[in-house]
């Protein structure tokens, strides 16, 4: 008998596993396909004080080995979200949920979080300062130390619950950007958010996207998520929510391996709707098969 | 939606770069014409979203068109050969609102959905009719099994076979009740703009095709709406057109 269970921030996860924000939506449609009580939990779509619509059609590209999104935050606002997306999940959903807030400017980012924080059915607050996909903010939080340790003393100000950064995989340096925010009390991080890229139409010569660019993910970017983790694993104390690319148990184990305390899983999601579920059916057998007992013994276990 | 496995029956052209994919299995998370199926392809990454032009008890027949490596692949799959299919995807014709008369018009690649909705229209006792319409001769697909169910008006832009010119080119008639279109988005505009009440089937680039990544979201009358989970059929009033 295997022991999946894992502590991340004061809350105890039956298992290491989360729906990754913008691969999950608010749950319903995952819902209507198996009981989401089994996961671990799930990051729910990147929240802004107002609703957005997003960016223009075509938003999605294919990649060798993934994809391209670009989004660009659609959602319906977080008053919305509080008055219609939280309590419809109450209904499919009994564990504590991960809010992930986008922003656009360090009060738009307070204004959310403070909101979100006050929800009972929300156990941590993902702050993602590295959305690629839009023109103002997002990222721009993200690639600078000082912008990103102003939004994180800025939302550690007014919360209670713990405050897990999302990092950009863009940028020269991720451990410098997570050791400014965890001198302001950045209670964990989560990444890697998406790689920006690119591809090109050959009849029209156009972008595919209309967005121009858009953010990688998939299966393409999972040995560079497993870099950058490992790097920020050993230049920070907190916990790490490790994502980038998983698709098997193994991959979790790898992910863990490297740094994280639990994983979010992504893309994958889009394209087989019950991989969450599958990892952690296939999680314990694959533990058995390399010795492990207890999952939490292996975070950053990586033999140097 | 249901994630199914499918085996092959056949899969043979029917058309310049159109083929119909015969597959066993069970279909029954399909439930109104229209709804479409994601199916996954060789090495590509993300599924493929084509259109479903029949359904029964033994299984599903698709109807595609080679654009690309995924579907050349797709092409290449032998009798017997197994596919992983998301079926029972989106929301579809709303039969409710045909009468007695429906006006079908379908483009090219559009017209699948369109054959099952015919179907199910006559054993509501509707008389639907159909225009289909193609880029020349060598695109026609299905004339004679739609021509089995109902009256067609085959228009082609070159001439090449039926009427010389666009789908709206073949004229209205008096007891046109209500439109079903589906085809692609040049087409659709210009009957959205005729004086005949319809829906409407859209086709986008998906990334999830069951509502997740929010990837094909368009601005309807009603709000942001995606057009794989509450498309790809809407109503011509909540389309900005």
């Amino acid at each position: 008998m295997v022991n999946m269970k894992v502590n991340l921030l004061g809350i105890s996860l039956d298992n290491p596993v989360l729906g990754a924000s913008g691969c999950f939506g608010f749950g319903e449609e995952m819902a209507a396909l198996y009981d989401l009580n089994l996961l671990g939990s799930f990051s729910f779509k990147g929240t802004t004080l107002h609703p957005r619509l997003g960016n223009p059609l075509p938003r999605i590209a294919e990649t060798p080995s993934g994809m391209l999104n670009a989004i660009g935050l659609q959602n319906p606002g977080v008053h919305e979200v509080i008055a219609t997306e939280l309590p419809k999940m109450k209904g499919y959903f009994h564990k504590p949920v991960m809010a992930n807030v986008s922003g656009f400017s360090v009060e738009e980012y307070v204004a959310v979080c403070s909101l979100l924080d006050q929800q009972d059915q929300v156990g941590w607050l993902e702050v993602n300062i590295s959305c690629p996909n839009v023109k103002e903010g997002g990222m721009s939080f993200g690639t600078s130390p000082e912008l990103a340790a102003r939004v994180t003393r800025a939302v550690k100000a007014v919360c209670k619950k713990p405050i897990i950064i999302k990092l950009s995989p863009n940028v020269t340096d991720s451990a410098l950007i997570a050791r400014a925010c965890e001198d302001e009390g950045a209670d964990g991080f989560s990444l890697i958010n998406t790689y920006v890229g690119m591809r090109i139409d050959l009849k029209t010569r156009r972008p595919v996207l209309a967005n121009r660019t858009g953010g990688l993910s998939g299966p393409a970017v999972f040995p560079l998520a497993l870099h950058l983790v490992r790097q920020v694993y050993k230049a920070v104390k907190v916990p790490i929510v490790g994502m980038g690319g998983i698709a098997s148990a193994q991959d979790v184990l790898e992910m863990m391996l490297a740094g994280a305390t639990a994983v979010q899983v992504g893309a994958a999601s889009l394209v087989n709707p019950y991989a969450c579920r599958d990892i952690i059916r296939d999680l314990p057998l694959v533990m058995e098969e390399y010795g492990i007992t207890n999952i939490s013994d292996i975070i950053g276990g990586m033999k140097d | 939606m249901k994630q199914q496995q499918f085996t092959i029956e056949s899969n043979a052209a029917i058309a310049h770069q159109v083929y119909e994919l015969r597959l066993s299995g069970d279909a029954g998370a399909l439930a109104t014409p229209g709804q479409f199926v994601n199916v996954q392809v060789g090495n590509a990454y993300l599924r493929r979203p084509l259109s479903v032009a029949k359904w029964d008890d033994r299984g599903m027949t698709l109807i595609y068109k080679v654009v690309g490596s995924g579907t050349d692949w797709l092409a290449q799959q032998p009798t017997g050969a197994r596919l992983d299919i998301l079926t029972g995807l989106g929301t579809g014709f709303d039969l409710k609102k045909a009468r007695k008369h429906p006006l079908l018009v379908g483009g090219g690649v559009g017209l699948p959905p369109l054959y099952q909705l015919g179907i199910e229209l006559i054993k509501m006792g509707c008389q639907p009719r159909l225009i289909m319409g193609f880029a020349s001769e060598r695109d026609v697909f299905y004339q004679k099994e739609f021509e089995q169910l109902m009256p067609v008006t085959l228009m082609t832009q070159d001439g090449s076979a039926g009427g010389k010119g666009l789908v709206t080119d073949a004229s209205l008639q008096a007891q046109d009740s209500f439109l079903y279109a589906c085809g692609p988005i040049p087409m659709l505009k210009a009957l959205h703009a005729l004086p005949l009440d319809g829906q409407f089937s859209l086709e986008e680039r998906m990334g999830c095709g069951f509502g997740a990544c929010m990837g094909c979201t368009i601005q309807t009358a009603k709000g942001p709406r995606r057009v794989c989970h509450e498309g790809p059929v809407f109503s011509k009033e909540d389309l900005l057109w």
